[in-house]
């Protein structure tokens, strides 16, 4: 939309660094050729994926205003991929490999959310910059003035390598086994645009971590997590592979112990070929890493990487940024020295200190964390911060998967001035990495995915736990509180200590925004645990549910038991009976607040179809039978967490015949009662017509059912019951979703 | 210099005290009822940013925004399309724009009594460093240009102009009338 995209081509004219330049000359013309319509919708969708540029919701040019479809007639017919308007606003995310920034890219983000966004940088789960409202013609001149400060935004979408997400204490941690920085980024640089990178049926993610014990880098939900190792003396990473959350989360498995060093990059190339060669390509539900280890077993893929390994014809950029490894250390700007306190003690300044400063491995220096509401600054606090990073630190800035910012390498005795100029441009927020840090991903507010609002929910928790300040118990402040606005875990939910994903009920006529609360995940030990949903509750009463939760963990808690541990103890389905009464919801007539989601004034809705007109419709005996059908998996849950998987897998399999048979019953259509034929009747009548379809993740929860069918009588292990349990709970989700579009379909016809 | 894409802010009188989240509601009745010529896309939030851009109207054409940048509130409208005429033109279509939905929100229920506008207090900025840095020479492009825009409202010397000195920022221009 801008008019000076060709200024900045004229005025960076050979400053951009190659290949970099000429790649975004290539993306120009690809934008130019399809405003001119000589490129096909899926390739040219493809294409800006691969450079970051993703569509937003109502880019299908509807959008539900709370009383009825909106048509967005943007000015032009164009579109920018299959659905999607070229007019409608997109989102541009930018790779920043390892979370590492200086003081110039922060200025530079500060411009490009002014000029081209709405004045907001907003950072993601896994160290990325996300701007949102960007029109796709301003993206290339976007791109170039983004490779002229030495970042950029290809692959960071798509079916690509994502970023490479890094320690954001890494070479100043304590319990690091050392620096992992100059690694991350020979293989961030490595991997990017590499031929072997180029054949991916699905996106692909590595993390590096210092440590096995601290969340780091979360080595657990990636394809390749990376951890720090030494060996009688030598650098090396233990690889653990095949990890991911998504809708049915895998914890990554060990797949060596000790890769050396000068290993790292062609052992990482050689699993990416493995994956570009085995991995799922036509079926993008099942074509993660990780379904390929599931498939052929963790031996036989160590196997086929070795060979794969062995076959690979050696490449210089393998080791030559390994002379470099020894001697590369950030410098400080100042000498480091205790902070020394006189006078009467500043409470503000120490509440502060104590959550957001980090006591470097360096004797007198500091890593200090920027807390970020929701992982948004604005422009005007990226140049104040660019600013005192020049002042404080030799512009030591990176961005860290709680969404906030840190600046290493502060000198301690400078924290009280530091800590002032960050109060006067308004970033000197305490509760880093505590309940108030509130995580959550875009939900309904950009994401076309999304079904509830994350980001609402999570600024009203965020602002309601900070009235409570420092009157919350130790324990309870260091819970950590992860929200996602749908089941494909974008806020990682499922490794927090309290978890939510946004689901929908259809209750008394009317679509109603819930969140499942997610227990049992693990944070530390780089995402040491996934938990499980024990229940749906509305989104109005997920700050009581909150609340009841937390007090009750307070006053039964054990000596220093943590949280995780407490939900261990007192199980699954005493905390279940604890949320039980906060599930309910008032007749529209009665609240109507239940019926709004946060953050939003408009009567709820999914995927814009409108809601049923019949408020004080009795409760039908399809919503009684899906609401037994959740019952069941949460017994699945209670079973596996007794040890009886055998029975937590047949329970969790017989909750998804049993919300097929539902939906059968509730059109009434004839079915053969056994397994077979319910399924066979399901599969005809919902399946083959494709009313079961999720607009996004087609059939892909039906086939959790067929394939669940499949193996009914085969012996599980925990693991796979556990995931059996989660795709039990997804397939109970889609049946409610079917049982909604449906029904608004037929109000409409009625 | 062919100048596209003002930004301009009307900004609140200080009494005004508003409850930012109220805007939310008003944004959404305005799309639902087409309230402004432009086409009206979402709603977004920003309350919980410190002196952020507050609650925000994406429109194809421009972003409005209760907004609340460097701690002073006021209605910003943002033009993001580029429009025909002189410079001078699109600067008048940019505060007409502003003034008008300033005036709306003045009179929405949620408001009344809470929000009024100090139509003597405005900002000017270009949202384009590459045709308005903020620079000397654009202060002399764009000073008759927003001179002749206000003149007409408070005179020539009823009135007073000072430019944002910081180059890393917008060209930014903050008018007090008398």
């Amino acid at each position: 939309m801008k008019t000076s995209g060709g200024l900045w081509k004229e005025c960076l004219q050979g400053r951009l660094p190659q290949p970099l330049g000429a790649e975004i000359d290539k993306f120009e013309s690809e934008v130019l050729l399809k405003k001119q319509g000589k490129i096909d919708d899926k390739v040219f969708a493809e294409t800006r994926l691969r450079r970051g540029c993703y569509g937003q919701r109502y880019d299908n040019g509807q959008r539900h205003d709370g009383k009825e479809t909106q048509t967005l007639d943007y000015p032009s017919d164009n579109t920018k991929g299959p659905g999607t308007m070229w007019d409608a606003p997109g989102m541009q995310r930018i790779k920043i490999p390892y979370g590492g920034l200086n003081a110039g890219q922060l200025e530079m983000l500060a411009a490009l959310s002014e000029e081209y966004s709405d004045g907001i940088a907003h950072i993601t789960t896994r160290q990325d910059f996300q701007l949102h409202f960007v029109h796709i013609e301003d993206t290339p001149a976007l791109m170039r003035r983004l490779a002229s400060a030495g970042i950029t935004t290809r692959e960071a979408c798509g079916n690509t390598l994502r970023n490479v997400t890094g320690c954001p204490l890494a070479g100043v941690c304590r319990t690091e086994a050392f620096d992992v920085t100059p690694y991350a980024k020979a293989l961030a640089w490595h991997l990017l645009g590499h031929p072997d990178t180029q054949e991916f049926g699905r996106k692909f993610k590595i993390s590096f971590s210092g440590c096995a014990e601290e969340a780091c880098a979360l080595a657990h939900i990636h394809d390749i997590g990376a951890v720090a190792t030494v060996r009688d003396g030598k650098r090396g990473f233990a690889f653990y592979v095949g990890g991911g959350l998504g809708t049915v989360p895998q914890q990554a498995k060990l797949m060596a112990d000790f890769v050396p060093d000068e290993e790292l990059l062609p052992m990482a190339q050689a699993i990416c070929r493995v994956f570009a060669r085995l991995g799922e390509k036509k079926n993008r539900n099942t074509a993660r890493l990780k379904f390929v280890i599931q498939k052929i077993g963790l031996e036989e893929f160590r196997r086929l990487v070795a060979l794969e390994r062995s076959t690979l014809k050696a490449e210089p950029r393998w080791t030559e940024y390994l002379t470099e490894v020894p001697a590369y250390r950030e410098e400080a700007r100042r000498p480091g020295a205790l902070l020394e306190i006189s006078g009467a003690l500043d409470v503000e300044f120490e509440r502060w200190r104590k959550s957001n400063v980090y006591e470097q491995k360096q004797s007198g220096y500091v890593t200090v964390t920027v807390t970020l509401p929701l992982g948004d600054i604005t422009a005007d606090q990226l140049r104040a911060l660019a600013d005192l990073a020049r002042k404080y630190t030799k512009e030591t800035i990176r961005s860290t998967v709680e969404q906030n910012l840190v600046l290493r390498w502060v000198s301690a005795a400078e924290l009280p001035s530091l800590y002032e100029e960050l109060k006067a441009a308004e970033l000197a927020q305490p509760g880093a990495g505590t309940i108030v840090d509130v995580v959550a991903c875009p939900g309904t507010d950009t994401c076309k995915l999304g079904i509830s609002s994350s980001r609402g929910l999570a600024a009203e928790l965020r602002a309601r736990l900070l009235g409570k300040g420092y009157e919350l118990d130790e324990a309870i402040r260091g819970l950590h509180i992860k929200i996602s606005g749908c089941f494909n875990s974008c806020g990682q939910h499922h490794v927090a200590d309290l978890g939510f994903y946004g689901v929908s009920r259809n209750k008394n006529g009317y679509t109603v925004p819930h969140f499942q609360l997610v227990l049992g995940g693990k944070w530390e030990e780089n995402a040491g645990s996934y938990g499980l949903a024990i229940g749906a509750v509305p989104s109005r009463r997920i700050p009581e549910t909150v609340d009841r939760i937390t007090s009750r963990y307070l006053t039964e808690r054990q000596g220093g038991e943590t949280f995780h541990d407490y939900a261990k103890r007192v199980g699954k389905a005493a905390l279940k009976a604890m949320i039980d009464d906060l599930t309910s919801v008032p007749p529209h007539d009665v609240d109507r607040g239940y019926y709004v989601d946060w953050s939003d004034a408009r009567e709820y809705t999914i995927g814009d179809i409108g809601i049923g007109e019949c408020a004080g419709e009795v409760v039908t005996p399809i919503e009684f039978q899906l609401a037994a059908c959740e019952r069941e998996a949460f017994e699945a849950q209670l079973a596996l967490e007794a040890g009886e998987v055998g029975k937590a897998t047949r329970v969790a399999y017989e909750s998804m015949r049993n919300a097929a048979l539902a939906l059968l019953a509730w059109r009434l259509i004839p079915h053969d009662s056994t397994p077979d034929g319910i399924l066979a009747a399901f599969k005809h009548a919902f399946y083959d017509t494709e009313y079961f379809f999720d607009p996004f993740t087609g059939g892909k929860f039906a086939q959790y059912y067929f394939a669940a069918h499949e193996r009914r009588s085969r012996t599980s292990d925990a693991e796979q019951a556990h995931r059996l349990i989660e795709e039990a709970q997804l397939f109970i989700e889609a049946s409610h979703a079917c049982y909604g579009r449906l029904s608004a379909q037929k109000v409409v016809a009625a | 210099m062919d100048i596209q894409h003002f930004r301009v802010k009307l900004f609140a009188t200080a009494d005004s005290r508003p409850h930012l989240g109220d805007a939310i509601a008003v944004f959404h009745r305005w799309i639902q009822h087409r309230r402004l010529p432009e086409l009206m896309i979402d709603v977004s939030d920003y309350e919980h940013v410190p002196s952020g851009p507050g609650v925000i109207l994406v429109c194809h054409e421009a972003i409005y925004g209760l907004d609340q940048a460097k701690g002073k509130l006021g209605l910003v409208y943002n033009r993001r399309a580029p429009l025909n005429g002189s410079v001078e033109d699109r600067l008048r279509q940019a505060v007409a724009a502003a003034d008008t939905a300033a005036g709306f929100l003045e009179q929405e229920p949620e408001f009344s009594g809470k929000l009024r506008f100090d139509r003597k207090a405005w900002e000017v900025s270009v949202n384009d460093r590459a045709l308005a840095p903020n620079t000397e020479a654009t202060w002399y492009t764009l000073a008759p240009v927003v001179r002749g825009v206000f003149e007409p409202l408070f005179g020539p010397t009823g009135y007073s102009l000072v430019r944002a000195v910081d180059p890393r920022e917008l060209f930014r221009v903050t008018l007090s009338a008398r």
